[in-house]
């Protein structure tokens, strides 16, 4: 995984709470067995008209959301399906960050574990960082993972939480499988101690 | 026990194999992990770039579900599976399971079916265990006293390699649902009322645990439907303390132990209920006795009111982005704000989805059904979990009253919830469906979906118009 530190991003806002996941990626995207295609899909059904042209009016398609990498939008984001092809949608169309007002669990979870950095703000600043967009389409953010801030166009440092572990692997872009398997011998040693509760391969309770 | 513990508690510790630091998560151990071909396939794919095997797959079990068709068996008795992105999945996942030695119920096979059917029907899912699965109503598992959750692609690679996953201990929310349920009104209602109550994020970072008289009334497959939608509430989990109607129903599945090895099992299941004194982090409450069925009229499953209600208007919202969301889900939806939904067309019906496919919904359904006809011009499709519920049901005779009546009786998988397969509701069109979700398109692009229970959705097929089940019941319920 690519490290996530510091970076300057242009910022586009869909302002919506409670975005699905069936709306950031739609099933008929899931056949893949990669994540090919999954850009493309991004928010299909908003982004393009029923002909397949694009939607002029939706905000990612507007000529001066060109090169974003910093999405905002309202509250509940990624609630719904677990499906991870939402981040990797969002992360292959180019978002570094999302920006919310909250995001639901599982979302969030599989956007950390892929380095697109889920980012919760307050209502104030929310509201500030939208308006500054009103103003200037093109506006950008500072986003500081070490420090965990978002610096706003008017200069305004707004801190956010992550949780401490997931900040450390995306920092050094390591992954959290390989932290899972420096615990081999505690996994082990649970399994010794604990029966096990089903065996898949051998029906009528068999160990 | 010095501190009193709640369910989710109980089940949390026993699974530690490392606890939480001040700088890490929790490492919890995983006891069964259920794996599909969608969500499967990049986990498998990062393994062998690895070099990792399975940890183990004697824990893991893997069905076809998502993709597949749901037509009927060809002249060879095999379900014929066209679209060649769902051929190359499922052969991908068959490859998969092959090489690293995890048992599949193919497509079609004795026991295949929607793995939130399949775990309990097998007696895989047992109280007291951890489940994951990389799918969100995973939390179905939960109405056994179970704590289970829908995970990413990821997190299914690191199950797989490990048999464990990262997490920060959750926070903890009681559901009570006092009194009983008048006739007509079921689990489905129960569920709807709550997230229309508390909204699509009312349970985030929560686990919920359903309880009160209510809850304890309910069958298993009753409170599986209530746990299914506890992710529609925000809370990946929802977890019913078990009692005698649990160990009544696991008792005898193909899994499930056996003779002694059963009687100490409950046993040891007598004691996760939560404590008398334990603590939630929060609380939620719905009175049973003066629910109405349910229905959505928006795009999210919150959207939705008691069957004779009005459909809210915008300007009567509390705040500018609830005003914004309801606009935006009635335009979607065609609907005009202050009408009722009662009397309104649909189109289609569709009755199954990890939420209610199974035995006792497909019952109920027949039931009111029998002797009766679907309305002319409304598509109404049948879909059984589970091949083993299409064996109950035919063994019961009730796809001759599904047939009968004018509808479609289909294989087993999870169909037009999802439309990942052709059973999809065309652009504009309304389908009052016994599934989870009413996102926009969730049924295919365009599609317009009412949710509601299995009762609901049978009462409008016949009428061919939005239609209060509780005017149809003159005995009817009591085959159900």
């Amino acid at each position: 995984m690519e490290p996530v530190t510091t970076f300057t991003g242009k910022v586009v806002a869909l302002v919506a709470d409670d975005i699905d996941t069936d709306q950031i990626i739609p099933a008929a995207y899931l056949k893949v067995t990669d994540k090919s295609g999954l850009a493309e899909g991004l928010f299909q059904a908003w982004r393009y008209l029923p002909d397949g042209t694009p939607n002029p009016d939706f905000p990612l398609n507007r000529p001066e959301a060109a090169g974003a990498t910093v999405l905002v939008t309202g509250r509940n984001f990624g609630c719904g399906s677990s499906r991870e092809h939402a981040p990797w949608a969002l992360q292959g169309y180019g978002f570094k960050a999302v920006i919310a007002l909250s995001f639901a669990d599982i979302f969030r979870n599989n956007s950390l574990k892929i380095g697109l950095l889920p980012i919760v703000v307050d209502e104030e600043s929310h509201r500030e960082l939208l308006s500054h967009i009103e103003e200037d389409p093109e506006t950008t953010v500072r986003v500081d993972l070490p420090n965990q801030q978002v610096v706003l166009p008017g200069g305004r440092a707004v801190s956010f939480p992550i949780d401490g572990f997931a900040k450390h692997c995306l920092i050094h872009g390591v992954d959290q499988l390989g932290f899972i398997q420096q615990h081999e011998e505690a996994i082990a040693a649970y399994e010794a101690a604990t029966p096990a509760r089903v065996n898949t391969l051998h029906p009528d309770g068999g160990a | 026990m010095s501190q009193s513990k709640t369910l989710f508690d109980k089940v949390w510790d026993a699974h530690l194999v490392r606890p939480e630091t001040a700088d890490t998560p929790a490492v919890l151990y995983i006891d069964l992990h259920l794996i599909h071909e969608v969500t499967s396939p990049q986990a498998f794919t990062e393994l062998r770039q690895r070099g990792l095997r399975v940890r183990r797959p004697d824990r893991t079990l893997a069905t076809m579900d998502h993709s597949t068709p749901t037509t009927p068996r060809n002249a060879l008795g095999v379900i014929p599976v066209i679209d060649p992105q769902a051929i190359a999945q499922l052969d991908r996942l068959r490859a998969n399971c092959a090489e690293f030695g995890i048992p599949l119920y193919e497509l079609g096979s004795a026991n295949q079916g929607i793995v939130h059917v399949i775990g309990p029907e097998q007696g895989l899912t047992q109280p007291g265990m951890t489940i994951v699965c990389g799918d969100s109503h995973t939390s179905t598992h939960g109405a056994f006293g179970a704590l289970a959750f829908g995970i990413g692609t990821s997190e299914v690679g690191h199950v797989l390699a490990t048999q464990c996953l990262l997490q920060y201990r959750p926070k903890t929310c009681a559901v009570r649902v006092e009194g009983r349920l008048q006739p007509g009104v079921t689990a489905k209602d129960i569920i709807l009322a709550i997230i229309a109550k508390y909204g699509v994020g009312g349970g985030a970072g929560h686990v919920f645990e359903y309880m009160g008289e209510a809850i304890r009334a309910l069958s298993m497959e009753e409170r599986m439907t209530i746990c299914n939608m506890s992710i529609e509430g925000g809370a990946r989990a929802g977890m019913v303390a078990p009692d005698d109607t649990t160990f009544e129903y696991v008792a005898g599945r193909p899994y499930a132990p056996k003779g002694a090895d059963f009687e100490a099992a409950v046993a040891h299941w007598r004691q996760l209920p939560s404590d008398p004194e334990a603590r939630f982090d929060k609380e939620m409450f719905l009175d049973a006795s003066t629910l109405a069925p349910m229905i959505t009229y928006g795009t999210n499953p919150g959207m939705g009111m008691p069957i004779d209600a009005a459909i809210p208007a915008p300007e009567h919202m509390p705040d500018a982005s609830s005003r914004q969301a309801l606009d935006k889900a009635l335009s979607y939806m065609g609907l005009e704000p202050g009408k009722l939904l009662l009397g309104h067309r649909v189109d289609v019906v569709f009755i199954g989805s990890c939420t209610n496919s199974r035995i006792s919904d497909l019952r109920q359904v027949a039931a009111l059904w029998k002797g009766r006809k679907v309305a002319e011009g409304v598509r109404v499709m049948v879909v059984p979990g589970s091949q083993q519920v299409k064996r109950q049901a035919e063994a019961e005779g009730l796809h001759e009253i599904f047939r009968a009546a004018g509808a479609e009786w289909r294989e087993a998988g999870c169909s037009a919830c999802l439309g990942m397969n052709d059973d999809k509701v065309p652009p504009g069109k309304y389908a009052i469906s016994t599934s989870n979700r009413n996102f926009e398109g969730r049924q295919g692009p365009g599609a317009r979906t009412l949710l509601a229970s299995p009762l609901t959705a049978a009462a409008t097929a016949l009428t061919g118009v939005v239609t209060d089940p509780r005017t149809m019941l003159e005995g009817a319920l009591a085959g159900a």
